[in-house]
C-alpha cells in the first residue's frame, strides 16, 4: 500500500495541513484532523491523496477536510468534509457516497442492565426476528403501487403516519426525517424497484442494531437533557441507510456526472469525483433525487425503530410508555446539504458534502430541536461492535472550523479480505461472548470483517474532535447485544 | 480454465478485483463472476434461471460500471445470484449477455459480503491485455 510521500504541515496537536502547492490543480489546502497517535495509520494508505484530490473541485471553500476517522474510500476519503460555493461550486455524488443518508439513531430506555442482561438472549432473538436483516433480506412492508413516491417525499413522516413510531420521533431526527425539495420524478424506476422490497430492512455490511449500556457520563448536565440519566441505563443504536434505492440513485447520477464533467469542462483527478455545477440542471436533479433517497433512509430507520420498540415490549412485558424508548436523535453521515455558514466574515450558502462525517451544530442553532437548544446537536459515534460508542454534542468551534461537522465512527484500519484471513467469524463470536456481548448475525464471515481489530479505537477518534474543539464528549456506551446484517 | 479468472484487491473499507480473459468480453464476464464470488459461494449456486442483461454507456469504462451495477439490480429486485455469463454482443458502448443462476435460497446459499455498487474509483479497462479493474463499495 502506498505510503504518503507528500508534504504535511503540523498546525497544532490535532490538525495537519497538506499545502495547496502539493499538486497543481488544488484550489485549497487539505486539512486532516488527527492526533500523533492516529496519524501513522492515516498516512499508511491513500486517504491523504484523496483529501488532496477533493481540493481540485471547483468552488471548494476553506479546505478539503478529513475527520480523524478518515480512511481510504473511493473518490472521496471516508471521513471527508467539503463545502462548495453555490455560484461557482460543484456537487459530487461521490462526495455523498452510494449509501445516501447512511446514518445512526439512538434510543433511550427506562431499563437498566440489571433488568435486561438476564433476558438478553430473548431480546436479541426478538430483535433479530422482528427486524429483517442481512443480505437478500426482504422487508415486511408491502407498499401500494406508487406509494414509494410518498416514502421518498415524506420520509419518517410517512412511516409515522403508517403506524411506525411516534409523532415526536420526527422532532429529534435531523431534518425531521423529511428533507424538503425531494421530487420522486427525479428518481429512476430502477431505483424505486430496488427500494420497494427493501423498505424496513437493516441490510448487511457494517449495519447493525446494538443494545448498549451507558458506561460513563462525562457531562452529566448535557447527558440529562439527552435522557441519559445514569450509568447502567440501557440504550439502543440503529445504523443503516437507504439500501438499494440509494445505491441506484448514486449510480444513475454518477453516470450523469461523468458526462457533465465534459460538458462543463471540469477536470478531476479520479472519475469517482465526477461532479457538476450545483446550479446546473444535472446538479439540481441530483440534489433532488439524493433528498428522496435520504427520506427513504429515514423512513427505513423509523420503521426499524417501531419493531425495536415492539421487541422490547414483548420481551419485558412493558407498555410502550413504560419502556421509554424515546428517540434521542437521528443523524445522517452521508449527505450533501445546502447550509448557511460564515465565509470571510460574511454569511454564505454552501453545498456541504459530508461523506462519513456528521453534522455538529452548536447550541442555539435554528436547525436543531428546541429541547437541545441549550446543549447543542447530539452526535452519535458508533465504535466497532466489540468496543464502546460515544455521544457528543456540536460546538461553535465546529461552525468556525469544519462547516459544523465532525467524525462519524471509528474508521477502518484493516481491509475486509485481511480481516477475514486473520480472524475467523467463530472466534470473533466467542471473543465477543467473553466480553459479555450477545451477537445475532446472518453470516459469520461478515462478522469477521467487522471485528474490533479491523477498526481504529473510537476513543482516540473522539478525543481528537474534542481536543480540536469541533465536538464535546458527553457519554460513552458499551454494547451488550448486537444484531449484524 | 487455464487462467485465473480474477484476483481480489485489498482496500481498507471495500473490496476490488482485477479480472482477466482471452478477450475483453471474457474479462467483463469474469469481473461479474468475481463480483458474485464476493457476494456468495458460487459452488452452491445452480443454473436454474437465466436473464438477458444489457448495458449501455458512453465508453468502455462506463460500460463495465453499468454492466456490474445492472447485475446488482437483479440481485436486489429478484434476489438472483448469477454464476455464468455468456456475452452475446460486445461493443465499445453496448453489451448484451445471457446470465445464468438462481434465486437466493437461504437454506442453500451462504451469502458472504454485500456489494452496494461498483465504483469509478481506479476503474480500468485494458483493451490490449484483456484485463479490467474495479473497486466495489461494500
Amino acid at each position: 500500500m502506498a505510503k504518503w510521500q507528500g508534504p504535511l504541515e503540523k498546525l497544532d496537536g490535532y490538525r495537519w495541513q497538506i499545502p495547496a502547492s502539493y499538486k497543481k490543480g488544488m484550489r485549497v489546502p487539505g486539512l486532516i484532523y488527527a492526533s500523533e497517535d492516529l496519524l501513522p495509520e492515516i498516512l499508511s494508505e491513500e486517504a491523504p491523496e484523496q483529501v488532496a484530490n477533493v481540493a481540485f473541485l471547483p468552488g471548494i471553500v476553506g479546505a478539503s477536510m478529513a475527520m480523524p476517522d478518515i480512511h481510504w474510500g473511493y473518490g472521496f476519503a471516508i471521513g471527508g468534509v467539503a463545502a462548495m460555493r453555490l455560484d461557482d461550486g460543484v456537487v459530487s455524488p461521490g462526495g455523498v457516497g452510494f449509501d445516501i443518508n447512511c446514518g445512526v439513531r439512538l434510543l433511550r430506555t427506562n431499563l437498566t442492565g440489571d433488568e435486561v442482561c438476564p433476558k438478553i438472549d430473548d431480546l436479541m432473538n426478538a430483535l433479530y426476528n422482528n427486524v429483517p436483516s442481512g443480505l437478500g433480506s426482504k422487508g415486511k412492508i408491502r407498499l401500494r403501487s406508487g406509494e414509494i413516491d410518498e416514502v421518498l417525499t415524506k420520509g419518517s413522516r410517512w412511516a409515522v403516519e403508517h403506524g411506525f413510531g411516534r409523532p415526536e420521533d420526527l422532532e429529534t431526527t435531523e431534518e425531521k426525517g423529511e428533507m424538503p425539495g425531494a421530487d420522486p420524478a427525479r428518481v429512476s424506476s430502477r431505483a424505486k424497484d430496488r427500494g420497494v422490497p427493501q423498505l424496513g430492512t437493516l441490510g448487511s455490511g457494517n449495519h447493525f442494531l446494538e443494545v448498549a449500556l451507558v458506561d460513563e457520563i462525562y457531562e452529566p448536565e448535557i447527558a440529562a437533557v439527552l435522557g441519559m440519566d445514569r450509568v447502567g441505563q440501557v440504550m439502543l443504536l440503529v445504523h443503516c441507510g437507504s439500501r438499494g434505492l440509494g445505491h441506484q440513485v448514486a449510480d444513475d447520477y454518477i453516470k450523469e456526472m461523468v458526462r457533465a464533467i465534459n460538458k462543463y469542462h471540469i477536470e478531476v483527478p479520479d472519475r469517482q469525483l465526477a461532479c457538476t455545477p450545483v446550479k446546473s440542471p444535472e446538479g439540481q436533479a441530483y440534489l433532488v433525487a439524493m433528498r428522496c433517497a435520504a427520506n427513504y433512509a429515514w423512513a427505513n430507520r423509523q420503521c426499524i425503530t417501531h419493531w425495536v420498540r415492539e421487541s422490547f415490549c414483548q420481551v419485558f412485558e412493558l407498555s410502550d410508555k413504560d419502556a421509554g424508548l424515546e428517540l434521542v436523535y437521528d443523524v445522517t453521515h452521508n449527505i450533501a446539504k445546502i447550509e448557511e455558514h460564515q465565509v470571510n466574515g460574511k454569511k454564505e450558502k454552501l453545498c456541504v458534502h459530508r461523506k462519513g462525517a456528521t453534522r455538529a451544530f452548536p447550541p442555539g442553532h435554528p436547525e436543531i430541536p428546541k429541547q437541545y437548544a441549550e446543549v447543542g446537536q447530539p452526535i452519535l459515534i458508533p465504535g466497532d461492535m466489540g468496543r464502546v460508542s460515544y455521544v457528543l454534542v456540536g460546538t461553535e468551534e465546529a461552525m468556525r472550523q469544519t462547516f459544523g461537522s465532525t467524525c462519524h465512527g471509528a474508521g477502518r484500519v484493516m481491509s475486509r479480505t485481511a480481516a477475514k484471513k486473520k480472524l475467523r467469524g467463530r472466534d470473533v463470536l466467542d471473543s465477543l461472548a467473553k466480553h459479555g456481548i450477545t451477537v445475532r448475525a446472518g453470516n459469520l464471515a461478515g462478522l469477521a470483517e467487522e471485528a474490533s481489530d479491523a477498526y481504529k479505537d473510537v476513543g482516540k477518534v473522539v478525543e481528537v474532535t474534542q481536543g480540536a474543539g469541533i465536538s464535546r464528549i458527553v457519554a460513552r456506551t458499551r454494547p451488550i447485544g448486537v444484531v449484524k446484517g | 480454465m487455464s487462467r485465473k479468472r480474477f484476483r481480489l484487491i485489498e482496500h481498507t473499507a471495500d473490496i476490488g478485483l482485477v479480472a482477466y480473459g482471452e478477450s475483453l468480453a471474457e474479462a467483463f464476464a469474469n469481473a461479474a463472476y468475481g463480483m458474485f464470488s464476493i457476494i456468495t459461494d458460487l459452488g452452491s449456486v445452480k443454473e436454474k434461471e437465466s436473464r438477458t442483461v444489457e448495458a449501455k454507456a458512453d465508453d468502455r469504462e462506463g460500460l463495465l460500471f453499468e454492466w456490474l451495477n445492472n447485475l446488482l439490480y437483479y440481485l436486489d429486485v429478484e434476489t438472483l445470484l448469477f454464476r455464468r455469463f455468456d456475452i452475446i454482443e460486445f461493443g465499445e458502448k453496448y453489451l448484451k449477455a445471457d446470465c445464468y443462476g438462481e434465486k437466493h435460497d437461504p437454506s442453500r446459499h451462504h451469502l458472504k459480503t454485500g456489494v452496494k455498487s461498483a465504483t469509478y474509483h481506479r476503474l480500468e479497462v485494458d483493451e490490449t491485455e484483456h484485463k479490467v479493474r474495479v473497486i466495489f463499495d461494500i
